[in-house]
């Protein structure tokens, strides 16, 4: 297997659906002869040219709606937006048209689409440009929500997201296109959507974590096993569908949850994650979930308080040691 | 003005008598249609909104007479008369109103939401503005498949104040998509008149600040309204260039059920100076006056085009609601 950043593992995904599928195309701001604001459709306007990677005006209602018009009559677009924040601006396209369609028209038109670009905070972007909105697409009926948190994920769900036939919310990590990882090579590797996939085994306590807090939960995990504790993290990978089989059984074994988001705390994933095991799990939990989250704070510049703002190691191990009574 | 193609002859004269009486046979369908439905919403058998096309049928018709059946027709909420123009049933769309099973959107639409995917007819979209995106992508997958279809898309002329139309249409243009964008101008924005919300009032002008073609076109007369769509039509399929065309119209009824026709926003003077000049009267009467049709001939046609109305609604009325198990279909795709 050969290690790949995110970045690269995204940018074969893309390649490779669009050598398979002649109706796959990628459209958004800088995507084409820029190569991609964060590089991730490096080389793909050189090798298929500016039919198939779109170049598009500032104008993302504008060009999420043509993406969605382009699916409706049967092509597979892949629709960049240069980030999450600025997708707001297209969201009326995402939620009253792509979600709806197939249902609107009692399943005669669908919408095989896939929505992309990084979400959640980098660093000191201040607050229009540190924002994790994957719970706003997974309170909508029609869409799926994907968010990978390793290389190789990022290139088998964008690979089967593209395959879907459904509207897709792929949001990747700002902050993870550079990380490294072990990517499989052979052109079928697909991930299937609604999966969640166990990252470490353990005993003592579940981490339920998606994205960028995969790593943070892995890194925690690691430090508590220093003090004894054996903490199992459960990726989620998919938001919606959310795979509830992959974190009950989990937490049926060690009988206590810990949930990580980056986002805030209203009404987020961790919330929807929470009311399952809740309801699912109420006889084996030996302590109430805790939810760690971003603070419910629009995010500040100034670096120290952006620290205080975020999710970190330190803040997911006081949480687990709470729900083991430890603290 | 569009100047590309030398104006066609407006003719009246020059189209054979069959097609002026489908023009006509279909102005009516359309309007006693609409009167059938308002009834119906008012007996409490359609629910929700519903919005009718009475006073702007010669629209509907003379655009879509100039399309194949391969094209693709887009419009807004208030698209029942683009629906039963484009050949859908007056059985389906009546259906659809009441919500049953056998309406075209399987019940599951209602009144803003009609689609009939084997027309191409690729919905009503209820949120003003959205489906001109929608059409634009519609002409670029046409592009990107080096097809010869075309695309009409329909709105009000409230819609060319929102950002989709121009961002729609600043990449029709700068793409050169294959799109006709119809401004349906009655006047109105619910009940907002134009020159209360638009800074210019000849609304195909904005068109210039995207390089598009443009006209403006009477919309009451049929064959007025068939002339410049396929002179856009051409342009489209010929050129691969988008046109705007704004097209005068005036509705006689409300913005939707709950408002009254005239007494807030217009006046009732203003409302029976417009039906001076109906489109189904004008062509009837020219069809008259050049001996295409007699007096018995029109009344044979309303009679037909009533029956068949009757027919749909009770059609409607019988058909069966969907099966509560239809809740939860057609979220997602079936599983391959």
């Amino acid at each position: 297997m050969a290690v790949i950043t995110y970045r690269e593992a995204l940018n074969q995904a893309l390649r490779e659906e669009m050598q398979r599928d002649p109706d796959v195309f990628l459209m958004g701001e800088e995507v084409a002869e820029y190569d991609g604001a964060y590089k991730v459709s490096r080389g793909l306007h050189k090798e298929f040219g500016g039919m198939r990677v779109v170049d598009t005006p500032i104008a993302e209602l504008g060009f999420a709606g043509i993406g969605v018009g382009a699916a409706m009559v049967g092509l597979r677009p892949v629709i960049e937006f240069m980030t999450w924040n600025f997708a707001l601006l297209a969201i009326d396209q995402v939620v009253n048209s792509a979600a709806k369609l197939r249902y609107m028209s009692g399943g005669q038109i669908g919408c095989p689409i896939v929505f992309r670009g990084p979400g959640g905070a980098a660093l000191q972007l201040g607050a229009q440009h540190s924002q994790s909105l994957e719970s706003w697409y997974a309170h909508i009926p029609g869409l799926k929500v994907v968010m990978p948190g390793t290389p190789a994920d990022a290139k088998g769900l964008l690979k089967s997201a593209i395959r879907d036939d459904d509207p897709v919310v792929f949001i990747e990590g700002e902050m993870l296109y550079n990380v490294k990882g072990e990517v499989p090579e052979e052109a079928e590797f697909l991930i299937p959507i609604g999966q969640a996939e166990v990252k470490r085994a353990g005993t003592d306590v579940t981490i339920v974590c998606h994205s960028k807090m995969v790593t943070v939960g892995l890194k925690a995990a690691e430090q508590l096993a220093a003090e004894g504790i054996n903490a199992e993290v459960v990726d989620l990978r998919t938001i919606r569908p959310l795979d509830t089989e992959t974190v009950l059984a989990s937490v049926a074994k060690t009988n206590r949850c810990v949930v990580l988001e980056e986002g805030w705390s209203f009404a987020g994933v961790g919330a929807q994650v929470v009311d399952v095991v809740q309801r699912e799990a109420f006889d084996w939990l030996d302590a109430p979930i805790l939810r760690v989250t971003g603070a419910d704070v629009p995010m500040p510049y100034n670096k120290h308080l952006e620290k205080a703002a975020k999710v970190d190691v330190t803040k997911a191990i006081a949480a687990v040691k709470q729900v083991l009574y430890l603290a | 003005m569009a100047t590309s193609a030398a104006p066609k002859p407006r003719a009246g004269g020059a189209l054979p008598a069959d097609e002026l009486r489908s023009y006509l046979r279909q102005m009516l369908l359309i309007r006693r249609f609409e009167e059938r439905a308002g009834e119906a919403y008012s007996l409490g058998k359609i629910g929700g909104f519903c919005h009718l096309y009475i006073g702007q049928e010669a629209l509907a018709v003379g655009t879509i007479a100039a399309l194949r059946p391969d094209d693709y027709v887009i419009g807004a909420y208030r698209e029942h008369g683009q629906a039963l123009a484009r050949g859908m049933s007056a059985r389906s769309v009546m259906a659809e109103l009441f919500g049953k099973l056998t309406g075209c959107s399987h019940g599951k639409g209602g009144s803003m939401h009609l689609f009939d995917a084997g027309r191409n007819f690729m919905g009503g979209h209820g949120i003003v503005g959205g489906q001109i995106p929608l059409a634009a992508g519609f002409g670029f997958a046409i592009k990107y498949r080096q097809g010869d279809q075309v695309v009409a898309c329909y709105f009000g002329e409230a819609a060319v104040n929102i950002g989709s139309f121009h961002e729609a249409l600043n990449m029709a243009s700068l793409w050169q998509l294959p799109v006709v964008f119809i401004i349906e101008n009655n006047g109105y924005g619910m009940g907002t008149a134009l020159a209360r919300a638009s800074s210019i009032l000849d609304l195909s002008h904005r068109a210039y600040s995207y390089a598009m073609a443009n006209e403006m076109v009477d919309g009451q007369d049929v064959l007025t309204v068939k002339a410049a769509m396929e002179k856009a039509v051409d342009r489209a399929r010929q050129e691969q260039k988008p046109t705007l065309l704004e097209i005068r119209t005036y509705r006689y009824v409300g913005h939707s059920m709950s408002d009254a026709a005239h007494g807030t926003y217009r006046t009732k003077e203003e409302v029976e100076q417009y039906r001076q000049r109906d489109p189904i009267l004008l062509l009837r009467d020219r069809m008259l006056g050049d001996g295409l049709i007699d007096q018995a001939g029109y009344d044979g046609l309303e009679k037909d085009v009533i029956a068949e109305v009757e027919d749909a609604a009770a059609f409607a009325d019988a058909s069966p609601d969907p099966d509560p198990a239809e809740l939860f279909t057609d979220v997602y795709a079936p599983r391959q």
